[in-house]
């Protein structure tokens, strides 16, 4: 009986032994792909386990995290949600996370091995860093001023620092508020069905997703490529442009709003935004040039990030001479972002360079300590510098004493363009408001502030929407805060 | 742990037993006493570390649950120390942390369900056990009375198995009955009875069972039995089958065909029983898989974990139980911070050894599964050093039960084998489990105090005498290997044994001996 309890044992022992192979193999070898299956609620346990870190507009949170002592246990919760909500983003349990949300989520949510102490060891120890913290270039005021300029009106307002490209202001309107989507209930829910099925798309990030033709303020880069290309020596000299002008190889009149268009100088063309005159200059300046000069201000770039993806402004290049006359005032295929007539504005403003926009002035942990900074970011030269000084001097013209004057400030030096920019089949949509500028206060050596403005307000009469009228006081009133603080 | 645990524990015992340590065998009471102090100190440090991971302080019920779960083992201990003083000293120890082990996870996993707190049921189940335990160490003075009763033991498995048939299914099986709150798992019972049962009818029987029928082909060893004793195998077989169709339990009715096939086995030394008994097995397995919704199911989800996801239903339990043990890796998310809950249903019974897998890790239920390995390793040595077939059966059987168990569970959870309901013995959130599984410890301790105990001449003097000590020495323990006598240890203390004289007449045949003057024999009638 000896040797068959021995039997019994040793089998006993087999059974240990599967055992123990069998849990080394869920454990250890297919323990990876077992994490990684998406029906494996840990991942979301583990991210949703602590505070989300922030994201600081002028050293204060504009963000903050709820416990909620469920499952999924930090909520994402927003101060100014709707403020600030085309930075921002948002961060839902459900519906994933959007535009800086998104770019800085590693970071945010302490999963960067940038924030672990030492290298791998949150891949050894299955932790978590605490959530790291994001610091934007934004100016609350200037964020609030452009905010409360759209007041609810369809559009977008995008500010720069010239000198730099750092984003001061982003606004989107309508918004929404992000916090709305945080959690995972029914409440989530029923709010993302929402703002889904509204027709005026309060998700869409229209100052850096959606492009709008530029109509006239695209102008400065139509007048930019004539200076540089010669087609315009002199700016007070009259041009050979008839008014109306037959677009070249069609017989359709391209006209003007007002009087005095005929053979204008090039001064007096900016100030008035004679479609006639740039139409001529466009074409004078040829396919090549404006092409050049556009993919230097930044168009048909599809790789712009700020940290999240700028939707490409377009110039089309394969043009005849009559596309071409439409393009070089900013219709036909031309499209701009908000953003991109900003940077239009701030090359004019600092010496012809275009600084690349950014939206993250550095990235730190829980306690403050810097991750990792903007650093220099990479400039091109769209246009010669006498150029840029050039075109300063048309801009402060238009503010002076052109169509812009709305946008003038007390003691300080404004440049600026207004456009009205058709659309739709026939041209039958309600014209998009434009206004670009920029803003050089007193004691400044150099403009501070650059900013586009668009308004497609569909509630106005069709007569009153210029640029000048709906557009310029919202930019006003950002330059003013940008230059007050 | 155990090696080192071992080492310190025998200078306590050469210190504190120094008397008895001239007898012969070392008794190593002080050796058990230490490990069960290391069980109970690593239960209470496993209790801290959780709620220090959950709120950074010390759980309130800290000291309240390590002095309940202390006193309980000591007095396990002092019963050992008093009426089985050498009884191997690993079991109690082994048993001590795994129930100990087995509360802190339920604690731990009713931190998730606050609702419903299995934790102090436990520790009620468990001191019940324990009492049980004490109950059958104290009252029982030798293991081989309970051959007497064997009739008795089978009448009563029986009764206990069919009694849930009676009471209402509960998620799918009907193996609960319900009485005054309480649910009760009678089949728990019936194994012990079972094993009884199945070691006095063996021992009785062995010799006719032995019998070889044909070989199965030529120059073959292996060798059928012989017609007419095929007859006991086949009515477990449906018993066992019975058990399956009547209360959907596939994991019990596999224990019990699996603990006669061995225990046959042992008995007889025939691998025919094995052949025979894997043939019927396998028959069954297969007509009951095919026939049975109930068990077809549990095979798919064992070849697919994953199917319900990839159609569109989220994790089953298997496949949760899965992601649970793959989250611990090697080392563990630490004790109180793992997911496991995430199992839902069950999570405390049948699936607590994800918790411990995804909360210790690899590391951890390696541990478990060594722990469980020497437990049933020492129930084996209990039955390899008992003097008697019954005794010898019976160890063998009861480590089969611990053995069997704990591989059809942890192969369940972990996907080894086709997942059914039974509880991880002293791990897993249950009463009757937790009673039964002490009542095991309680039969491998009485048969290895009879095993290991020096078998003195009658009128030996008592060894606790210093000066009579010497002359009994190994000699006389070699020359009388009856079971009985005056122990060295407790002289003066009255036996609740049977009479001796039945048993002294043959040293070699005791139990035999014991059975042909009982009034019906088991194997005649079996």
């Amino acid at each position: 009986m000896t040797r068959h309890i021995r039997h019994a044992a040793v089998f006993c022992a087999l059974l240990l032994a599967a055992l123990l192979v069998n849990a080394a193999r869920v454990q250890l070898v297919q323990s990876g792909s077992y994490d990684a299956n998406p029906a494996n609620r840990r991942g979301s346990i583990a991210r949703y386990a602590q505070p989300r870190g922030d994201i600081l507009v002028g050293g204060t949170p504009v963000t903050g995290s709820r416990d909620t002592g469920e499952q999924l246990r930090y909520e994402r919760t927003y101060q100014d949600g709707p403020l600030y909500a085309p930075v921002t983003g948002f961060a839902s349990q459900v519906y994933g996370t959007t535009f800086l949300e998104h770019a800085g989520d590693a970071l945010l949510s302490g999963s960067d091995p940038l924030l672990s102490p030492f290298p791998l060891w949150n891949d050894v120890t299955h932790g978590r860093a605490p959530g790291g913290d994001v610091v934007t270039t934004l100016n609350r005021h200037a964020q609030w001023a452009a905010y409360e300029g759209l007041d609810g009106r369809k559009g977008a307002v995008a500010a720069v620092e010239p000198s730099t490209g750092r984003v001061l202001a982003l606004v989107s309107s309508p918004s929404y508020d992000p916090g709305m989507l945080s959690g995972n209930d029914a409440r989530a829910e029923r709010a993302w069905a929402r703002l889904n099925r509204d027709p005026d798309k309060p998700m869409l990030n229209r100052a850096v997703r959606q492009t709008y033709p530029p109509g006239s303020t695209f102008k400065v880069v139509t007048a930019a490529a004539a200076l540089d290309a010669g087609v315009v020596t002199d700016l007070d000299a009259a041009t050979d442009s008839p008014a109306p002008y037959r677009l070249p190889g069609t017989t359709t009149r391209l006209t003007n709003e007002g009087d005095g268009c005929e053979d204008a100088s090039l001064r007096e063309a900016f100030e008035w935004s004679c479609n006639t005159v740039f139409a001529k200059l466009g074409v004078d300046t040829g396919l090549s040039g404006m092409t050049r000069t556009a993919r230097a201000f930044g168009f048909n770039d599809e790789s712009v990030r700020i940290p999240f993806g700028v939707a490409p402004s377009t110039f089309d290049t394969s043009l005849d001479r009559a596309q071409l006359a439409l393009s070089s005032i900013g219709q036909y295929n031309t499209r701009a972002t908000p953003l991109q007539m900003a940077m239009v504005s701030a090359a004019v403003a600092d010496g012809g360079q275009v600084r690349t926009p950014y939206l993250v002035e550095r990235t730190t942990r829980k306690g403050g300590a810097t991750v990792a900074t903007a650093g220099s970011r990479p400039s091109r030269q769209a246009m010669l510098p006498s150029t840029a000084r050039r075109l300063r001097e048309l801009m402060a013209d238009v503010v002076r004493e052109g169509t812009g004057t709305n946008a003038a400030i007390p003691g300080a030096i404004v440049g600026g363009k207004t456009g009205t920019a058709q659309h739709g089949l026939g041209n039958a949509g309600i014209p998009y408001a434009w206004f670009v500028s920029w803003a050089q206060g007193q004691r400044d050596p150099v403009p501070r502030v650059a900013v586009a403005v668009v308004v497609e307000d569909g509630s106005a009469r069709r007569g009153d929407i210029t640029g000048g009228g709906m557009a310029a006081p919202i930019a006003r009133a950002v330059m003013e805060a940008v230059l007050d603080s | 742990m155990t090696k080192a645990g071992v080492g310190a524990g025998t200078g306590t015992t050469v210190a504190a037993d120094a008397p008895a340590a001239t007898v012969g065998l070392p008794r190593r009471r002080g050796v058990e006493l230490s490990l069960i102090v290391l069980a109970v100190l690593l239960s209470v440090y496993g209790y801290c570390a959780v709620g220090l991971a959950r709120n950074g302080s010390l759980p309130p019920g800290a000291a309240g649950y390590g002095a309940g779960l202390g006193v309980l083992a000591l007095l396990a201990h002092l019963a050992v120390r008093l009426r089985a003083p050498w009884a191997d000293p690993l079991l109690l120890p082994i048993a001590v942390l795994l129930n100990g082990m087995g509360l802190v996870l339920i604690y731990r996993l009713d931190l998730e369900t606050p609702g419903e707190r299995a934790a102090p049921t436990q520790l009620v189940w468990s001191t019940v056990g324990v009492a049980l335990f004490i109950v059958v160490v104290t009252a029982l003075g030798d293991h081989r009375v309970l051959q007497r009763y064997s009739y008795v033991c089978v009448v009563a498995a029986l009764a206990l198995l069919t009694l849930p048939i009676l009471f209402p299914a509960v998620n799918g099986a009907r193996i609960w009955i319900r009485i005054a709150g309480f649910s009760i798992q009678p089949g728990e019972f019936a194994k012990v009875l079972l094993a009884v049962f199945f070691a006095a009818y063996l021992a009785a029987n062995r010799t006719a069972l032995s019998y070889a029928g044909r070989r199965i082909w030529r120059f073959s060893r292996m060798q059928l039995p012989t017609g007419r004793v095929l007859g006991p195998i086949v009515t477990i077989w449906l018993l066992s089958v019975g058990v399956l169709i009547l209360e959907r339990d596939l994991g019990t009715s596999l224990l019990f065909f699996g603990l006669f096939v061995v225990m046959l086995y042992v008995a007889t030394g025939r691998t025919g029983w094995i052949a025979v008994g894997l043939l019927l097995a396998s028959l069954g397995a297969v007509a009951v898989g095919r026939l049975e919704p109930h068990v077809h199911s549990r095979i798919e989800d064992w070849l697919h974990p994953f199917a319900s996801i990839e159609a569109g239903q989220g994790a089953n339990q298997l496949a949760q139980s899965l992601f649970s043990f793959a989250a611990g890796g090697a080392f563990g998310t630490g004790l109180g911070v793992g997911h496991s809950i995430l199992i839902g249903f069950a999570a405390k019974s049948d699936f607590i050894l994800a918790t411990a897998g995804e909360e210790l890790g690899l590391a951890g239920l390696s541990a478990l599964f060594l722990l469980y390995g020497l437990l049933v390793e020492r129930g084996y040595r209990a039955g390899l050093s008992a003097r008697d077939p019954f005794g010898r059966l019976l160890a063998a059987g009861l480590a089969s039960i611990v053995a069997f168990q704990v591989f059809v569970i942890a192969g369940g959870v972990t996907g080894l084998i086709p997942l059914t309901g039974m509880a991880m013995p002293f791990l897993a959130q249950g009463g009757s489990s937790v009673v039964t599984n002490w009542a095991i410890v309680a039969l491998l301790i009485r048969v290895s105090d009879s095993a290991r105990r020096p078998c003195g001449a009658p009128s030996a003097a008592p060894p606790t005498d210093p000066a009579a000590a010497p002359l009994a020495g190994p000699v006389a323990r070699r020359a009388a290997r009856r079971p009985h006598g005056p122990t060295a240890v407790q002289p003066t203390e009255p036996r609740t044994e049977p009479p001796t004289a039945p048993l002294g007449v043959q040293p070699g045949e005791p139990v035999d001996a014991l059975v042909d003057k009982g009034p019906k024999s088991p194997g005649r009638t079996g």
